[in-house]
């Protein structure tokens, strides 16, 4: 059953719930973290209008910095304005940034430990149409293994939104993650958002025994895992779900605590399942509570051209999918 | 204007200083790279004896103005020229390289204070030379009610960022993004520095990979670009007092002779990345001709 406290949208799985692409809380954050902060400044490498970070651009023309088709730059550029008192917010497509600037992040900014917020859009094969060369998959693996860069990846845009003026007010370097693609707001405002903490969406029903299986996901799969969670749970399945916003830091604790009560572990992401999300996961589990882990991602192979809902289902990520890998798995 | 002559008598002792203490530092460590910071140390004696607004006893000084150095492998000859200056002890130089040392390989910005930013992996001090300059020329403005940093500078900004680079890292494109960017946003408050010494790893540069013409590159990325001997302080001291003039981003193109003062290497770029044996050490600081 859903867990009251995550104060979800009341229409969480309605048909008509509102769909919106996770960037747009990009756009709506950045603004409000602009006008909390003079020193926020956003620099933009010429995709300004599908990083949304035109929005910011015309309330703050003069701390909007266009860098034109140069990540590098733009990236190195941002840890000098860093340090000299700004909070920059650098804006491309994850694939660019931090892709194509992986070392000057890891110099620059990583290293010095500069306040700069790396917002990496288009991540995923649910860009679609572009293909495997804009499709980022790697990215959560190259963050996270440097020291010091906390990593988010938000569930929908109302959470990204929160993101991104959470990173304004937090010190260092922050990737954040967002998808292209119009994905459904299920979270609310009054649902709970701190860097470092997970939110349960959903816990199994009392009455029918303890959960088989902890669902633990993150960005805007966290939606398909808690369909996925409620088709279960029709066939007698019960589960936690477990949206993990933070990979880095982790939320341990309650990682931990979902290992104990399930005794088994699913881990979904839009990512290779090689480095990311669900590593970060086996890594610490493996350590501290081994339990049985199937992870849940894109498994070694690069995205190519189709509807969003095409290559969510072609690679196993949709909630149809899902379902049956975790209905597999806890029959194992 | 050029300094008097007793500062440049001046000068060129704190030079030699450095040389001796770059020669000592880099046979001690056993590693590092000896052609670039001899060739370097006049320009570093200017920096932190004559031009450089700063204050060694309070490195984060806000007024103070900033020298970043990109390429990070000559950082000897700026460590020796800090610790000349007063930032930290002379004897602590001999502690390049070593484990535990604030002297790392290269140089690295939390551990040393003084140091603006982390370096070595070239092309990258340019760019973030053009983002302290950018953010130091934000005043604020107010829109919506809030106040905020707009880019339109009120007054000429009084602190200044220079940004010393190697010949050799022009051959990154991350260095041709910060020049286009420098350019567009006028940024006058930035005088970046080539070691124009003719030599990289693999040999020399116009084998390597040509750079010339390189001023006109850069004047054709709307820099002002000045050209001197390197190894001339009074020329370089002149040459950065009149980048303060021009309402572009200025290059100063400094010619030196890598290896200089030690006449046995100049010129020689196998030195570019070999340090000195224990008598080299003593030979090289006893003939050192300047």
């Amino acid at each position: 059953m859903i867990n009251p406290d995550a104060k979800l949208n009341a229409k969480v799985f309605a048909d008509d719930i509102e769909k919106t692409p996770v960037r747009n809380g990009f756009g709506t954050g950045i603004v409000e973290a602009g006008k909390a902060d003079p020193r926020v400044v956003v620099l933009c490498a010429d995709l300004a209008e599908s990083t949304r970070a035109e929005s910011f651009k015309k309330i703050f023309p003069e701390r909007f910095i266009e860098m034109g088709v140069a990540e590098q730059n733009m990236a190195t550029v941002a840890a000098g304005m860093a340090a000299a008192g700004k909070i920059p917010f650098i804006t491309s497509y994850a694939v660019f940034s931090p892709g194509r600037n992986y070392e000057q992040i890891r110099t620059t900014i990583a290293l010095n430990k500069m306040s700069v917020k790396i917002c990496g859009m288009h991540a995923g094969v649910s860009v679609g149409a572009d293909g495997a060369t804009h499709q980022m998959l790697e990215d959560i693996g190259m963050m996270r293994t440097l020291p010091g860069m906390a990593v988010i990846v938000p569930c929908d845009a109302e959470e990204a939104r929160k993101a991104v003026i959470v990173a304004a007010k937090t010190d260092g370097p922050v990737y954040i993650r967002f998808g292209r693609s119009a994905t459904p707001v299920f979270t609310t405002s009054e649902t709970p958002f701190q860097i470092g903490k997970s939110l349960t969406l959903w816990d199994s029903n009392p009455s029918a025994g303890g959960p088989k299986v902890a669902i633990l996901s993150t960005g805007s799969l966290s939606y398909a895992a808690l369909a996925a969670a409620n088709e279960l749970s029709k066939n007698g399945v019960e589960s936690i779900v477990l949206h993990i916003s933070t990979i880095k830091p982790l939320d341990e604790e309650a990682v931990l605590n979902a290992a104990k009560r399930a005794g088994r572990i699913v881990t979904v992401e839009e990512h290779q399942v090689a480095g990311g999300f669900g590593s970060a996961i086996a890594e610490f589990l493996s350590e501290t509570y081994p339990v049985p882990i199937k992870r849940i991602g894109v498994l070694d192979q690069f995205g190519q051209s189709g509807s969003p809902e095409e290559l969510l289902a072609h690679y196993g990520l949709d909630a149809l999918h899902i379902a049956d890998t975790i209905r597999a798995f806890v029959l194992i | 204007m050029p300094p008097a002559d007793a500062k440049i008598k001046e000068l060129k002792e704190k030079a030699r200083l450095i040389r001796e203490t770059v020669i000592r530092m880099l046979t001690t460590a056993g590693s590092g790279h000896t052609a670039g910071s001899l060739g370097m140390a006049d320009i570093f004696a200017a920096f932190y004896f004559h031009i450089l607004k700063h204050d060694p006893k309070n490195p984060e000084w806000e007024e103070r103005d900033r020298l970043i150095l990109s390429n990070g492998h000559i950082c000897p000859a700026l460590y020796a020229a800090m610790a000349h200056s007063g930032y930290f002890p002379v004897e602590e130089c001999l502690t390049l390289c070593k484990f535990g040392s604030r002297l790392q390989g290269h140089p690295e910005r939390l551990r040393l204070p003084g140091i603006e930013t982390t370096s070595g992996p070239l092309g990258e001090g340019l760019s973030q030379a053009a983002g302290m300059a950018l953010a130091l020329r934000m005043g604020i403005c107010r829109t919506l009610g809030v106040e905020h940093a707009c880019q339109t500078p009120s007054v000429r900004h009084e602190k200044r960022i220079y940004c010393v680079m190697s010949d050799g890292e022009q051959d990154e494109g991350n260095t041709w993004e910060a020049v286009m960017f420098a350019g567009k946003n006028k940024l006058s408050n930035l005088t970046a520095i080539i070691d124009r010494n003719g030599i990289q790893i693999d040999g020399m540069t116009e084998e390597v990979m040509p750079l010339e013409p390189l001023a006109d590159k850069y004047r054709a990325f709307n820099w002002n670009v000045l050209e001197v001997d390197g190894n001339d302080i009074s020329a370089f001291v002149v040459a950065v007092d009149e980048a303060k003039a021009s309402e572009k981003p200025t290059l100063i193109i400094a010619h030196t002779i890598p290896g200089k003062g030690v006449q046995e290497i100049e010129n020689d770029y196998h030195w570019h990345g070999k340090v000195p044996t224990k008598e080299e050490c003593e030979r090289f600081i006893k003939y050192l001709n300047i």
